[in-house]
């Protein structure tokens, strides 16, 4: 067969006029005259995208892209200096920050609980002792009925089924978290698997994702597993009361999370945990997740953007947080961050 | 009569133009390709090289993989990688070439003949093409099985397998638990709903390029056959499928190499734990499921190592292709016999 000549130059002709003209089509898309480029945490996704939404529509000339590709190509993106901002459940460590000639500045806008969801068939409530879910965790409270979880659960039905241990199988900030949270109410867990984004977990079927680990639980009646917050609401999973510090089971909600949020007293840098914080009605597992912005600017005009949007987020922006499962910030803290806002130059 | 002038007249300019521009840009594109290939691979073995020689060959003999102690192996996942493969192979090949089969020696369409025969309608001008139309449907609807997302796969694999399979599970796991493939008890996302999965996925490739040889046998070889006294049976097993063999086994390498590779599905499905069992119930890992759950975040540290682990999935799948283009060779050679 022979192609005519002329079919195959309009062809041509056809594909460079249409690589020009979605060429022209680029630039005429963005209007806008600040661009803010980020990179990170997949944790606090919705409700970036949220308020980068909502900020955008208000102000014309700002265009606002997150990719959340997660905290640690985050960071890396940060230190690269491919981004105008990043995100990060884990914060940065003091070498990381090193590393960023141009200071970094990190603020801590939202927050989140991690919660056990189960699926034990006519259980309705379950409180779970310290010794009881780092017992589950390590494999070494091996079914429903040990004494260890029937002790705090009078009249409560549970039976006598192997318990399935569902972690995640993908490295996740979720994970960081429950573990420094594990790890800092039992030396032998912080011995073995320890404080990791993956740890090797002792025992347990693993799952990628909030997603994946919700799916496991609900279709293995007997399973336990760890999720975040506002993944569990919006699932309506069952969530576990936990132990805290002082003895009291709390079951996770905005106020018990915002009280231990409160208990943290943020240093210079804004980083803090609250591995186990310590006050009465405070849930175990609550964490901050943070925004990265570099203190020097090359251009200002973004960082006069970035400080407004820092600014938009710590007042309005609360209001939408909870909405989506997220714990706004206790107040006086949000004063804190407000004022460091005004590092970014 | 027209004048020799008109038949036969050399190439315009435009003409001898675009063929020499459309020969180039062949040409260039199949560098592009090449070079694209050698690129990637030189690009993986380079990060890769600091944690070669930090972990050298231990790193594919050991079972843990701790971050926290910095301590990184892989046999696991190199054995549920092959493992997963050649278990969905098994199954895929089984069901892929049996469709196959069906969809091209006229098994539909005679059985479609045979229904229309019924009503009388079997040479009418419109349901008469019924029997070919309809063998044309199943085919592209295997087909279409390929153009299916992974991650819906995996979805459909964590909400429609698992717990359709866990009661058959647990009881062969209670009464036939001293088998090795029964000898654990299936507690979600495992080796069988992986290989199940798998299975469909890779089942596309094989039908396709089966059916594709099977079509390709020249009738003339089937009608000797017949002339020769051989039933349909004796036709097809000891005529058409050796000829077509050469590509069958080309379209089962092919579907190897993608079973070897696939990610999202399996990321979702095997249970990710660093366990070597045969049994079918147990979770396991696969090098690629591994490479999609650490690396998003990763430290920069860690991907060296992960880097590691994506060069020996590359060495894995080129050997397999290389032996399979060998098995290829050699047994077709064999099946389809001496060339007259």
């Amino acid at each position: 067969m022979r192609i005519p000549g002329w079919s195959l130059a309009a062809a041509v002709l056809l594909a460079t006029v249409g690589m020009i003209s979605c060429q022209k089509a680029g630039p005429s898309a963005e209007g806008a005259d600040v661009r803010l480029q980020g990179s990170g945490a997949s944790f606090p996704f919705p409700i970036y995208s949220k308020w980068f939404k909502v900020y955008s529509q208000a102000h014309q000339n700002v265009e606002i892209d997150y990719q959340s590709t997660g905290s640690g190509s985050g960071v890396k993106s940060f230190i690269d200096k491919t981004v105008d901002f990043a995100a990060s459940d884990k914060a940065m460590t003091p070498a990381e920050i090193g590393r960023v000639a141009a200071g970094v500045q990190l603020l801590p806008l939202t927050a989140g609980a991690i919660v056990l969801t189960y699926n034990v068939p006519g259980v309705k409530e379950l409180k779970l002792s310290r010794e009881a879910y780092v017992g589950i965790f390590l494999g070494r409270v091996k079914k429903w009925n040990d004494p260890a979880i029937v002790k705090t659960n009078p009249g409560v039905n549970l039976p006598g089924s192997v318990i399935n241990v569902v972690v995640r199988a993908d490295s996740s900030g979720t994970t960081f978290v429950f573990t420094q949270h594990l790890s800092a109410i039992s030396k032998e867990f912080a011995a073995s698997p320890g404080k990791n984004d993956m740890p090797a977990w002792p025992v347990g079927t693993r799952s990628k994702g909030n997603e994946g680990v919700t799916a496991s639980v609900q279709t293995t009646p007997g399973s336990i597993g760890y999720i975040e917050y506002g993944y569990a609401m919006s699932q309506k999973m069952p969530m576990a009361q936990l132990e805290n510090k002082s003895g009291q089971f709390i079951a996770p909600s905005t106020a018990s999370g915002q009280a231990a949020l409160a208990t943290m007293n943020l240093p210079e840098d804004l980083i803090g945990w609250a591995p186990d914080p310590e006050v009465k009605d405070a849930y175990p597992i609550a964490t901050f997740t943070w925004l990265l912005c570099y203190k020097k600017n090359p251009d200002p005009r973004k960082a006069e953007v970035l400080r407004d949007l820092a600014s938009y987020i710590l007042t309005d922006g609360q209001k939408e947080s909870e909405a989506l499962g997220y714990l706004p910030l206790p107040d006086a803290m949000a004063t804190k961050v407000k004022a460091a806002v005004q590092n970014i130059q | 009569m027209p004048s020799e002038a008109q038949i036969c007249k050399p190439p315009t300019r435009s003409q001898a133009v675009t063929d020499t521009a459309f020969r180039a840009l062949c040409q260039g594109f199949t560098w592009l390709v090449a070079i694209i290939a050698v690129i990637i691979v030189l690009k993986i073995v380079v990060a890769a090289l600091p944690a070669v020689r930090q972990y050298g060959f231990g790193f594919l003999s050991g079972h843990v993989w701790d971050p926290h102690k910095k301590v990184y192996s892989i046999l696991p996942e190199i054995w549920g990688t092959l493992y997963s493969s050649v278990l969905a192979l098994i199954v895929g090949t089984a069901f892929g070439v049996a469709a196959a089969l069906f969809l091209a020696e006229g098994f539909t369409a005679d059985a479609v003949f045979a229904l229309l025969k019924i009503v009388n309608l079997q040479f009418h001008p419109f349901w008469g093409k019924f029997p070919v139309q309809v063998e044309n449907l199943l085919s592209n609807l295997i087909e279409l099985l390929a153009a299916i997302p992974s991650v819906v796969y995996g979805l459909w694999g964590l909400f429609v397998i698992i717990p359709l399979i866990r009661p058959v599970c647990h009881w062969l796991h209670a009464d036939l638990g001293w088998i090795p493939l029964f000898g654990t008890n299936l507690s979600g996302p495992g080796m069988l709903p992986a290989v199940i999965v798998l299975s469909i996925m890779i089942l596309p490739t094989i039908t396709a390029i089966a059916r594709g040889s099977l079509l390709a046998v020249p009738s003339r070889l089937r009608m000797a056959a017949y002339g020769l006294g051989a039933t349909r049976w004796e036709a097809i097993f000891a005529v058409t499928l050796p000829t077509a063999s050469r590509g069958i086994f080309g379209g089962i390498v092919l579907a190897f190499g993608r079973a070897l590779g696939e990610t999202m599905a399996l990321a979702m499905l095997v249970g990710n734990a660093n366990v070597i069992s045969v049994s079918l119930f147990s979770p396991a890992n696969t090098l690629a499921a591994l490479l999609a759950n650490a690396f998003p975040e990763a430290s920069p540290k860690d991907v060296g190592v992960l880097m590691y682990a994506a060069m020996v999935l590359l060495v894995i799948t080129l050997l397999v292709n290389v032996a399979g283009a060998y098995m290829v060779q050699f047994t077709a050679a064999e099946l389809e016999g001496e060339k007259v």
